[in-house]
């Protein structure tokens, strides 16, 4: 039921809202609203009792296993919360003047001092609200160095098949032509495809690495010289940084460009859907485009650097810096995790996937990339499940939730049919993952013998599965209080 | 280990499993050239405790001034309950709903979101967050573009009494694209668009027009002449707004003969805390015939087999992760939670709530106002009718003022000189419900003393 | 195994192309094509009086969870458009080659569908 459908005419919270009505006369009558907003009419208990209520109609980190790949749904530790939401960092205004401002700049400079040494770069900004933004001004950042070289020539950005829709996309935004780069057979981008399209044209390619299919490009230098020497730039797409924090650095694989994911690789939490953040860190040469605004550090002062310190900036992509909650988070985490723990982020979280994986492999599952090492996620693919017992994907991926887990990536990367991209995380532990493999294997036997039962799935959860046909035809997208209900 | 569980017989067995003599051999497909050393410039790991301490003393470092800034980010009282329900772990740790039977909090929540939305505006429907009001501001300019397929010339027509940093980062998303923003002056006794101004654009093809409301300077624009204008002259009109303030103001959906054709703003003023600048959260409405233009994620009710009734995404073919370099977005992640407490605070506020929030810190704007402009030399700078916010002129250099201020524990609101230079010493003033008698009689007072000294 | 008529002509990106009537020809998707796209949500149709190139992008089918492009299979005018498939991309689904035609284009250059491939041409498109 709606919050709306609980509504009464009259019924209010009303210790929330200031107890006098004020005075409005200053705003004369033709400026004014004419009728009140349709929001529900409710108590304080029954808003309470509501959103409680449907806040366990979810799964979530905190109450399943959430393997879902390429997101990195890890851990969020409770005192990175705690800490975050001081009253005094809540109540801080984006505009306080830099004396009332010192202990919150300190956070975000020594977050990007840590960032730094992780990813290997020259510089970090921390201001990109998310991937997709660290993304766009990476890209940003590319078409600003190529412009002021008088490069006018290079409007193609080269992406390889299997990564995020986010990256051609963010090309876009910033005005180039996309090309894609096929994968080769044992998941590797194919270099020799690359040769052929790379040239005067090229302002750069966008690598995730490791890539979506769940393997480290072993080629990555020689895609980074061949890139390179077309005069074209790199970007790193930090979206599966947790495979290699502390094992390998983007700038040592010769990226001019990243950005970072604090909301996967830092455990700041997906909030349902958000808010992330996705600082970006450079190469020297790309130093002066990166977005504003950025800490500076000078005899123990800290000080913003904005348009005016900072000209050649690619300029501003939010209204103030970024979510900085998010940051001071990403910055608890990472004081918690200290060097030491950063390095076990990429040990555990590959030894995790790569046990499921020989499991998953033993048990008759097909991985989509058997000769390859796992990275800290994998793919599985059901193809021979789909073709012979009728039961696809996402009938398995229904299934699993009422086994009590969330379900993996489904048919994401789009090149490899009826695939499940299986991420576990570091914070899982083996009784967890042992449980998943074996619901997993309970599923497959389902499906040989009742595959009715796994198409028909899920049956415990507080739906049926759902028409989202319907959704898309008979767009249903607010409620209306005369709406037959 | 610090959230890493395995026990060393977990690793042990885990790596017999798999066949490897060691963890480190599981990194073997990377080149060795590449394997980098020790981390050795992170500092050493810290207890919960210690980084307690650590936050504790930076927390109270900055203090906790008395806030009088506005200025795109608004000190309002939130509910205890709000905070309290966003910070569930079943909110809090969940993903993008793509397994919407899993998802079905989330779902719901969204979708009562979008239906309050659409309420607040007036508009047909609203999606389910962007970044910040900036940012939707930017892809609002772009879904103009887009939609409005009567013009042909990118050339959107943008008041300079939009917010400063919105200008800017409008400028950095949509400038690589061609779309070219042209800005329109203000009155200099008003500090609101004179409509007259667009008479200079009249027949020109122009894709859209920027209507704030209120506009930076908390002044009201004349909305429906704008927006007329726009259709008079086949441009879509972008609403920019205040959801506070539509508690009060008449709504996007209805401004002029046709009403607004995108609505956006920044929704920190619905139960986001100050936090530094964010997380906050863009909305986003529009009219029913641009839903396929509109960014970001949208919820939709539905039935399940058994004909019950239920949410789940749709419209995701407008999408990146679908439609990739054809998408009307790169947005993936959003600012979800936000919008989930922005939908719990105005359950709990409702209509009549919100008003009274609105016209408790229209009141106390006037209030403050009133008290400052007895001091000699300080004056409103504009006659119009104002929100919440207001400029005032100052008789001697703005940021000096506000630097004395800011070392009495008060920020007396924000220095104009940077963004507005021919305003002279200007500084904008926001006194919000929270603000109350004696802090507004101690602002006078301090302002006085440093002004007579 | 879907339908492919004789009678047709096809592209290898699935669109079909009916006989010449009048200088109009009719285009559409093959059943293959609707059957992979799986339940089509929305057609988003070119407007009456645009002029395309031979494998010009001209018209987007979209289901739950793909967006294909669909490309003019020849030159010419778009002289009248499916109107009944807005309010039901069904029909795509239902009758590709029938009620679910998406739009009709004066050709520019008849020779054109001469480039284009027959029925077994296309069934080897279809079942490869």
């Amino acid at each position: 039921m709606l919050i709306y459908q609980q509504s009464r005419r009259g019924r209010r919270a009303a210790a929330q809202a200031p107890l006098q009505q004020g005075d409005l006369s200053g705003i004369p009558e033709t400026f004014r609203r004419k009728q009140r907003a349709d929001l529900p009419q409710v108590s304080e208990m029954q808003t309470v009792r509501h959103y409680t209520r449907l806040s366990q109609q979810n799964f979530s980190i905190d109450t399943q296993f959430y393997p879902l790949g390429s997101c990195t749904m890890k851990y969020n530790p409770r005192g990175c919360n705690t800490l975050a939401m001081l009253p005094n960092l809540l109540a801080r205004h984006p505009e306080a003047p830099a004396d009332h401002s010192q202990g919150f700049m300190a956070c975000l400079y020594e977050l990007q001092e840590m960032l730094k040494e992780v990813t290997g770069m020259q510089a970090v900004s921390l201001s990109p609200a998310a991937g997709a933004q660290g993304e766009f001004a990476g890209v940003a950042m590319i078409r600003a160095y190529h412009e002021a070289r008088g490069d006018a020539a290079r409007t193609e950005i080269l992406v390889p098949d299997a990564a995020h829709g986010t990256n051609p996309a963010s090309a876009v935004m910033c005005g180039y032509t996309v090309r894609e780069i096929p994968s080769g057979p044992d998941g590797d981008v194919d270099v020799e495809a690359l040769r052929k399209v790379v040239g005067p044209q090229t302002a750069g390619i966008m690598l995730t690495n490791p890539s979506t299919l769940g393997v480290f490009d072993r080629r990555i230098e020689e895609i980074a010289s061949l890139v390179h020497e077309a005069g074209g730039l790199l970007y790193y797409d930090g979206a599966n940084l947790n495979a290699i924090l502390g094992k390998v650095r983007p700038g040592d694989m010769g990226c001019d460009v990243i950005h970072v994911n604090l909301h996967k690789t830092f455990s700041t939490p997906h909030g349902g859907g958000g808010p992330g953040a996705g600082p970006v860190g450079v190469s020297k040469r790309l130093q002066p485009y990166l977005p504003v605004p950025m800490v500076a550090q000078s005899e123990g002062q800290y000080r913003w650097l904005t348009e005016g310190d900072c000209p050649e900036s690619i300029g501003r992509l939010s209204a103030f810096a970024g979510n900085a909650g998010i940051l001071l988070r990403a910055y608890i985490y990472a004081c918690m995790l200290g060097g030491e723990g950063m390095e076990r982020v990429a040990e555990y979280s590959t030894l995790n996937a790569n046990y499921m994986l020989k499991r998953l492999m033993d048990a008759g599952f097909d991985a989509a990339y058997p000769e390859r090492r796992a990275t800290h996620e994998f793919i599985l693919t059901l193809h021979k499940q789909a073709k012979q017992l009728g039961v696809n994907t996402m009938d398995f991926a229904k299934r699993l939730l009422d086994y009590g887990f969330h379900a993996p990536t489904t048919y994401f990367p789009l090149l490899v049919p009826e695939c499940l991209l299986i991420e576990p995380t570091e914070t899982e532990s083996r009784e967890e993952l042992d449980g998943f493999i074996e619901a997993l294997c309970s599923i497959k036997q389902e499906a040989e013998e009742n595959p009715e039962l796994v198409k028909g799935a899920p049956y415990n959860l507080p739906v049926k599965r759902l028409d989202d046909v319907r959704a898309a035809r008979e767009l249903d997208l607010v409620w209306k209080s005369d709406k037959n209900t | 280990m610090p959230f890493i569980p395995h026990t060393e017989e977990d690793v042990r067995e885990m790596l017999a499993a798999i066949g490897a003599p060691d963890i480190d051999a599981l990194f073997d497909e990377i080149p060795a050239t590449l394997r980098c050393g020790k981390l050795k410039q992170l500092p050493q790991a810290m207890s919960e405790m210690e980084v307690a301490g650590l936050m504790s003393a930076r927390a109270h470092q900055d203090g906790a001034p008395v806030c009088f800034i506005g200025a795109g980010a608004y000190d309002h009282h939130i509910p205890a309950a709000v905070w309290q329900l966003a910070s569930r772990g079943e909110f809090y740790t969940a993903y993008t709903p793509y397994q919407a039977e899993a998802s079905q909090g989330t779902l719901q929540v969204l979708y009562e979101f979008q239906s309050m939305m659409a309420a607040l505006t007036g508009m047909d429907l609203s999606n389910t967050s962007l970044y910040d009001g900036a940012t939707a501001l930017a892809e609002a300019v772009l879904m103009a573009v887009r939609a409005n397929r009567k013009s042909k010339s990118r050339r959107v027509l943008m008041p300079r009494t939009v917010h400063p940093a919105y200008r800017r980062v409008v400028q950095t998303i949509v400038g690589k694209q061609g779309i070219e923003l042209v800005e329109l002056p203000f009155d200099p006794a008003g500090g609101h668009t004179d409509p007259a101004v667009l008479a200079a654009f009249d027949g020109q093809d122009i894709a859209a027009l920027v209507i704030p409301q209120p506009n930076y300077f908390g002044v009201l624009e004349e909305v429906d002449a704008l927006t007329d204008w726009a259709h008079t002259n086949r441009a879509l009109a972008i609403a920019v707004v205040n959801p506070v303030a539509l508690a009060v103001l008449n709504p996007p959906g209805e401004w002029g003969q046709q009403g607004a054709d995108i609505c956006c703003g920044e929704g920190q003023p619905l139960g986001a805390p100050l936090s530094s600048g964010g997380p906050y959260f863009g909305f986003m409405c529009c009219r029913q015939k641009l839903v396929r233009q509109m960014p970001g994620r949208i919820v939709g009710c539905t039935r399940d087999l058994d004909g019950k009734v239920g949410y789940t995404l749709t419209l995701q073919a407008r999408e990146q992760h679908i439609r990739r370099s054809k998408a009307t977005s790169n947005i993936c992640t959003n600012q979800g939670l936000m919008a989930t407490a922005a939908t719990i605070h105005m359950a709990l506020l409702g209509s009549e709530g919100l008003e009274r929030v609105a016209a408790a810190c229209h009141a106390n704007t006037r209030s403050l106002v009133q008290r400052l402009g007895t001091i000699a030399g300080v004056a409103p700078l504009f006659h119009r009718p104002v929100f919440h916010e207001q400029v005032l002129r100052l008789p001697i250099s703005a940021d000096g003022v506000l630097d004395q201020l800011s070392e009495l524990d008060l920020l007396g609101g924000l220095d104009l000189s940077r963004d507005y230079p021919e305003l002279g010493d200007a500084i904008l003033v926001c006194a919000t419900e929270k603000r109350t008698e004696p802090e507004m009689d101690d602002f006078q007072q301090k302002l006085q003393m440093i002004l007579t000294c | 195994m879907s339908d492919v008529l004789d009678e047709l002509r096809y592209c290898s990106t699935h669109e079909w192309v009916s006989s010449v009537d009048k200088g109009v020809v009719s285009i559409g998707i093959t059943d293959h094509a609707q059957d992979q796209l799986g339940d089509l949500v929305f057609v988003e149709l070119p407007e009456v009086g645009q002029v395309f190139e031979a494998e010009g992008e001209c018209a987007v089918v979209e289901s739950v969870k793909a967006a294909s492009d669909i490309y003019s299979p020849v030159s010419g005018e778009v002289v009248e458009v499916n109107e009944a498939l807005m309010d039901s991309p069904e029909l795509v689904n239902d009758d590709p080659y029938g009620d679910g035609w998406l739009f009709k284009i004066r050709i520019t250059d008849e020779t054109e569908l001469d480039n284009l491939l027959d029925a077994d041409g296309y069934r080897e498109v279809a079942d490869a």
